[in-house]
Order: C-alpha cells, then sequence, then structure tokens
C-alpha cells in the first residue's frame, strides 16, 4: 500500500526505461537488422538500469522516518515484512516494465518467439536483480549520497544476470535453444529468493544498530 | 646474455610482467610496514596524553 | 578446545603470534620466490610455439590463482564474522581485501601483456577475462564500502555479507573456460588429473605459487597488525607491546 502511494516514485525507473530503450534507435541509426540484432541487449541493460535506479527507493522513506527501527523492533517476522514490501516494490517497478518490454521489443524489430523468451528471461531474472540490488541498497543506506557506490558495487554482480538473460534471448534470436541460460537464470532466481531475505534482514539489522 | 634480456623478441611483454610483479610485491609489504609504524606512534600519543589526564 | 579458540581469537595473541612467524615466514618466502624465478626464467625450456613469451605464466597464473583463494578465504573469515562477530575476522577480512585486487590486477595485466603477442589483442571481452575483471571489481567494492561506513564494526558487518554475496563470481570464472566457448585456454592442471604440463615447466610454477601463497601470508598479517594498533590504541596488550620495544 505504501509503495502505491509513491506511485510518483515508480513512475521514474518505468520511464528511464522506455526513454533509454528509445535513446538507440535515435543514437544509433534506425538501421532494422542491426536493431534486431542489438535488441536483447538494449532491453536487458535498460531492465537492468532502471531496476538499479529504483534500488535507492526500497527502504529509504522507512529509514529516514523511523519506521525502519520499528519494524525490526516488531514482534513480527522481519523477513516476511521485507518480502511483502520487495513484492509490493517489484510489481509496481518492474512488472509494468516487464509489461512494456514486448512493445519496444516489437518496435526494435523483434520476432515474437524471441519476444517470448525475452518475457520469460525477464521474469526469472529481474527477481535476482532486485533482490541482490536490494541487500547492496540496504547496506549502504547508512551512508549518505550512496548512489555512485550502489552502482559500483552492484554491477559486478549483475553482470552475470545480464549475460545469461540476453545470451537466451540472443539464443532464440539465432534459432538455438534458451534453455541452458534460463535454467541457470532460473536456478538463481530460486536461490536469490530463498537466500536473499535473510542477507536483507542482516543488513537491515546491521544498518539500524547505527 | 643479451639473449636472456631479449626473451625471443618478447622482452617488452616479459620483463614488464615481471617488473609490475616485484612492484605489486614491494608495494604490498612496504605500505604495510609503514602504516604499522605510524599507528605505533599514534598509539603512543595516545596513551602518553590519557595518562597525563 | 573453546578456551584455545578464543585464545587465538584475541589480538593481542594474534599481534604477538604474528610478530613471531613473520621473519619465517619472510626467509621462506624469499627461498621459494628466488627458486621460482630462476627455474621459470632461466631452467625451463623455452615453448614450442611461444617462445620466451609463455615466461609470463610464472606470474600470470599464480596471480590468478591467488586472486581466487583470496577471495575465497575472504568468505571463509566473512562467514566467521557475520556468525561469531569475531573481531579478528572482520580485520583479516578487510586486510585480505588489498591484497586480493593487487593480485587480481596483476593476473589482468600481465595475461593482457601475454595476450599481445600470442592473441593479436589486448584485451577480449571472453568470460575469463570479463569475469576476472568483475572480480577486481568486487574486491574494489569491499575496500570502498568499508571505507565509505563511520563505524568499523558496522562497516565490517556490511563488508561480510557483501564479500558472501560475491561468492557467486568465483565458480563463474573458474568453470568460465568449460561453460563458454572462450580465447582463453582451457585449464591444464586441475587436482584430480595429470597435468598436460611437461614437469620441467610445471615445477617453477607451482614453486611460485607457493611463494606467492606466503607472500600473501605475510601482506595480511603486517596489514592485519598494523590494524588492530589503528583500532585499539588505549589497550593495555598495546601498552605492553610498546613496553617491550622500548626496551629493545
Amino acid at each position: 500500500m505504501i509503495a502505491f502511494r509513491h506511485r510518483h516514485e515508480a513512475l521514474n525507473p518505468i520511464l528511464f526505461f522506455v526513454l533509454v530503450c528509445l535513446l538507440f534507435p535515435l543514437g544509433i541509426g534506425p538501421s532494422p537488422q542491426l536493431l534486431k540484432t542489438i535488441a536483447p541487449g538494449i532491453i536487458w541493460a535498460a531492465a537492468l538500469l532502471a531496476i538499479l535506479m529504483s534500488l535507492t527507493n526500497v527502504f529509504r522513506s522507512e529509514y529516514e522516518d523511523g519506521t525502519l527501527e520499528l519494524m525490526v523492533l516488531a514482534n513480527h517476522s522481519l523477513v516476511i515484512l521485507s518480502m511483502i514490501k520487495l513484492l509490493a516494490h517489484w510489481l509496481l517497478n518492474v512488472f509494468p516494465l516487464i509489461l512494456l518490454a514486448p512493445i519496444i521489443a516489437s518496435a526494435l524489430g523483434m520476432g515474437f518467439d524471441v519476444q517470448m523468451t525475452l518475457i520469460i528471461s525477464l521474469l526469472l531474472g529481474t527477481p535476482v536483480l532486485l533482490m541482490v540490488g536490494t541487500t547492496v541498497a540496504t547496506l549502504t543506506l547508512v551512508i549518505p549520497q550512496n548512489g555512485m557506490l550502489l552502482a559500483l558495487l552492484v554491477l559486478p554482480l549483475y553482470v552475470p544476470v545480464l549475460i545469461f538473460g540476453s545470451s537466451a534471448v540472443n539464443a532464440t534470436a539465432i534459432g538455438m535453444s534458451a534453455a541452458g541460460p534460463l535454467y541457470v537464470l532460473a536456478a538463481l532466481c530460486v536461490l536469490s529468493l530463498t537466500l536473499a531475505p535473510f542477507a536483507i534482514v542482516a543488513a537491515i539489522k546491521t544498518g539500524v544498530s547505527q | 646474455m643479451t639473449e636472456f634480456f631479449y626473451m625471443g623478441g618478447y622482452a617488452f611483454h616479459v620483463w614488464t610482467s615481471y617488473a609490475l610483479a616485484f612492484l605489486v610485491l614491494i608495494i604490498n609489504i612496504v605500505g604495510p610496514s609503514l602504516r604499522h609504524k605510524k599507528n605505533i606512534q599514534i598509539a603512543r600519543d595516545i596513551q602518553q596524553f590519557n595518562e597525563m589526564k | 578446545m573453546m578456551k584455545w579458540l578464543h585464545t587465538m581469537a584475541s589480538s593481542a595473541w594474534f599481534y604477538r603470534f604474528a610478530g613471531k612467524c613473520l621473519p619465517w615466514l619472510i626467509a621462506v618466502f624469499t627461498v621459494l620466490f628466488l627458486a621460482g624465478l630462476y627455474g621459470g626464467l632461466v631452467l625451463a625450456p623455452a615453448d614450442y610455439q611461444q617462445g620466451d613469451a609463455f615466461r609470463i605464466i610464472y606470474i600470470h597464473v599464480p596471480a590468478a590463482w591467488m586472486s581466487l583463494f583470496i577471495y575465497i578465504v575472504m568468505a571463509v573469515y566473512a562467514f566467521i564474522a557475520l556468525v561469531w562477530r569475531i573481531k579478528l575476522a572482520e580485520v583479516l577480512l578487510i586486510s585480505s581485501a588489498p591484497i586480493g585486487a593487487a593480485f587480481t590486477f596483476l593476473a589482468l595485466v600481465t595475461g593482457s601483456l601475454w595476450g599481445k603477442p600470442m592473441w593479436g589483442t589486448w584485451w577480449s571481452w571472453d568470460a575469463r577475462l570479463t569475469s576476472e575483471l568483475l572480480l577486481l571489481f568486487l574486491y574494489w567494492g569491499v575496500i570502498g564500502l568499508y571505507a565509505a561506513i563511520e563505524d568499523k564494526r558496522t562497516a565490517s558487518r556490511a563488508v561480510s555479507i557483501l564479500t558472501l554475496i560475491g561468492v557467486v563470481n568465483i565458480p563463474i570464472i573458474h568453470y568460465s573456460v568449460e561453460w563458454w566457448n572462450t580465447l582463453h585456454q582451457g585449464s591444464s592442471i586441475t587436482l584430480t588429473d595429470k597435468p598436460s604440463m611437461a614437469t620441467e615447466m610445471l615445477i617453477p610454477l607451482l614453486v611460485m605459487a607457493t611463494a606467492f601463497k606466503l607472500y600473501y601470508a605475510i601482506s595480511l598479517l603486517i596489514r592485519t597488525r598494523a590494524e588492530l594498533v589503528a583500532r585499539e590504541p588505549n589497550s593495555k596488550w598495546l601498552k605492553q607491546v610498546i613496553e617491550e620495544n622500548n626496551h629493545d
């Protein structure tokens, strides 16, 4: 509910995603062949950056008004509380991206079957990005002006997801099976969904104990 | 002897690599050693200051 | 047993123990390092295809092995620091990071210097090179995060969590040459099979690898001692140590 209250903040990553994707045909030139080839990479990179942008907002308002400390002290499980918060964040910030992705993909000339793989790869990969990103963002909550540091810390962790995601889509684009990378993405997804909540709670407790 | 330095034409690549290795090894011992001495000096000052109080 | 472990975890004990070990470590390291240098530069025969350029291997491979090894050790320290909250583990963790970064940097640069004559390019975005570069950024991230957080105990906890998250990169680096088509050659030395390298070439490599491990211990001990002094300037054990040194 609170996430919905801040929905104007959610507009930023979505807008960012669309704009970045549009920059490429404008910057590189409208050659359909070229755009079709690099479209998977563009969409994946833009989605990654959009999620990165939304990370600082995940627990920011709670941290600033002290709700975070209350959450830690509350009787409810902090793990469940943060999972709910992250689910809301994903639904509001990331899911619209995934809905928009096919439209943009068509604009870049991507075929329908390739779009299917794109959607699956995004569905599997974006939770990983959100989980890992939130963990690191929570670690840097206590640092003022943490945007730059957060980006530097998170990008090396994001690159494997990006590579698996875009290589899955590229595989379909050249007619090969995307099963391999998709399985890895699925494994990463399960891994991050099960382990990250505990890491996030540890990070919250670390930040609050200051 | 000159053959040794020439390294079959790859002198630049081989010797730069080894030189960099030397540099890294030396810096990572000398740097911390100096910092250690400095920290001891600072600690000494802090302790003397506390004793004077 | 617990008492022994608790003794080991105390700053005072570690400081003195490290001080006693250091001269021996330095002596053995020097011998092995010089032996490795001599073996690699003089004794090992030039490679059939690569000529003398292959001698870079005696820096590149041990450095790369250390870059992975140190990160794994850091992950162990991180786990200990998080679960048992042992201060010494925290200090060992953050002291290892710059050493790991240095070896990663060395591996990347010597690899680049080797790549130019062999592959014709200074760099390639293949899986192994890219993931090793990511490792360098992970190390820098650990160092940066620790520096950015004021309270050092909080900083240590944050950095422990970050280190453990980044561990996923290590298997990626190691298996990158198997999972993807890479420019980088595959493993010639594994734990289980016979190495595919000639013995006269292999021995200096193993000697250098051991020497580098000893070097890690040396640099780590010096750095940890320096950090312990910085963290606990007012402590009794440090007072004693300083007094002992004054009498020397």
